[in-house]
């Protein structure tokens, strides 16, 4: 999809709510994380409850396995918490 | 077709004709029939509706926001407690520049329980940025629910009708109830500019940073400045088509006056009886009654008020360590005039007490015999 933010010069080029003024494509927020979740796919068994429990919906699905997308996801330890497999562990952002 | 209706039930043939689309609210006294109409026109399919059962006010107008983003002409209705629930989202439906169109009848704030009128409640949501209409009669109140339609949706506002609890909510009148037709014509289906749409997403209301923030207040600003004339505008069509005009203010004999009394709502009712009683008497008395709040009529204001020896102003609300609302921003409009008549203000009927003609008599008999205001608020039948 192509880049949705806009820019403006003046007050005139708006349109009159903030609309797309940010966008989550530019807007990268996995900058905040200083602990990120690795998904051990050895263990995995495919449940899929970090997709459905992620806040942020930082968990993609690919070819039927959990991807953890780094550019949004903050490290809040949610998915590690719930995952029934143990297969997700916390580790220190270097 | 004429039919003998509460102001209640006026708001809601309001929201009827106006073809609302989606409908959320909560009941309060002394709301309820609003929506209890509402709620049986949707059940019966006389109106097609969406109505959306909420569980707070609070809800209601976040519903109303959700559904009016997604491109919806919306309705709401609430009073005192309720409305100010809802204030937070008020604030979200102007940001978001919705035109969501909501009732509220005034009723004076708890504690102690009352469920009688005074206008705190809506002066308290005056700096939101919606529009304020107070009503004087339920036929003001039915037409300027269509009105309110064409106005918000033409300058992206939301706007709120005003109206008096029980004097008006509770008290059936002849209101002539326009053809659907009529109405139609009058006000055509709702076209969003921007709307939550799937094939064309975008990010709403998201973080704004000071860049570009403070030019999105200014577009505010302009758009409540462009609404004084959107409002001038549709009520002259309104004349046109239905017979009846409402514009930002509703002068009454002020053109010789001497004296001129401010007022709003319900009590301009009764002192538009008191400007002819005396002038029967030979008192060149007249009547500026307030119809909008916000925007507030500034320069009508002080350009039929300037010529006049002295200005009354009645308040059914007070700002709490300043003065009633409606004097505070009468004297605010004249301060830059040259000449400008001295300006009473009187703090009448809070809590649903009765502004009866005498009171209103003794308010132009105090200004009379002062040559200035000797204070700022002047107590009118309080038990001292």
């Amino acid at each position: 999809m192509e880049e949705k933010e806009i820019r403006f010069k003046s007050v005139k080029d708006m349109p009159p709510m903030a609309m797309s003024l940010g966008t989550m494509r530019i807007n990268k927020t996995g900058t905040w994380r200083n602990i990120k979740p690795v998904i051990d796919y050895d263990k995995c068994i495919k449940c899929m409850f970090c997709w459905k429990f992620c806040p942020d919906a930082s968990v993609d699905i690919k070819d039927e396995l959990p991807v953890i997308n780094y550019d949004y996801c903050k490290g809040c330890g949610i998915c590690a918490a719930e995952c029934p497999a143990q297969a997700i562990e916390m580790v220190k952002e270097e | 077709m004429r039919k003998v209706i509460m102001g209640n039930h006026a708001l809601s043939y309001g929201a009827m004709l106006s073809r609302a689309e989606v409908i959320a609210a909560y009941p309060i006294t002394p709301q309820t029939e609003v929506v209890e109409l509402l709620s049986e026109m949707c059940a019966n399919g006389i109106l097609k509706a969406k109505f959306i059962k909420v569980e707070s006010e609070h809800s209601a107008m976040a519903a109303c926001v959700g559904a009016s983003a997604a491109g919806a002409r919306t309705f709401t209705a609430t009073s005192s407690q309720g409305l100010a629930l809802m204030h937070e989202v008020l604030h979200w439906a102007v940001g978001a520049r919705l035109p969501v169109v909501m009732g509220n009848i005034n009723r004076a704030f708890a504690p102690p329980w009352s469920i009688w009128t005074e206008q705190n409640d809506s002066i308290a949501q005056r700096d939101t940025g919606w529009i304020q209409i107070y009503a004087s009669s339920n036929q003001e109140v039915l037409d300027s629910v269509i009105q309110a339609y064409k106005v918000a949706e033409k300058v992206l506002l939301p706007a709120m009708i005003v109206l008096d609890a029980f004097v008006l909510s509770h008290t059936s009148e002849v209101v002539d109830v326009p053809e659907q037709e009529k109405v139609d014509a009058y006000l055509p289906p709702y076209e969003p500019r921007y709307k939550l749409d799937p094939d064309d997403p975008h990010a709403f209301g998201g973080l704004t940073k000071p860049d570009w923030y403070y030019e999105l207040r200014y577009q505010i600003e302009q758009a409540m400045e462009e609404a004084k004339n959107v409002i001038e505008e549709t009520g002259k069509e309104f004349e046109e088509r239905f017979g009846r005009y409402y514009g930002m203010v509703e002068e009454y004999k002020t053109e010789d006056a001497e004296l001129i009394l401010v007022a709003s709502s319900t009590i301009a009712s009764t002192a538009r009886v008191v400007v002819d009683m005396l002038r029967e008497e030979g008192k060149k008395v007249g009547l500026l009654r307030i119809r909008v709040l916000r925007p507030f009529p500034k320069e009508k204001v002080a350009m039929i008020l300037k010529n006049a020896k002295k200005v009354a102003v009645i308040d059914r609300n007070i700002s709490f360590g300043m003065s009633g609302a409606f004097y505070a921003e009468t004297k605010a409009a004249l301060y830059n005039e040259k000449d400008k008549p001295p300006i009473w203000g009187y703090i009448a009927g809070l809590g649903g007490r009765d502004v009866r003609i005498e009171d209103i008599k003794g308010i132009i008999e105090n200004t009379y015999k002062e040559d200035n205001p000797k204070k700022d608020i002047y107590w009118i039948g309080v038990k001292l």
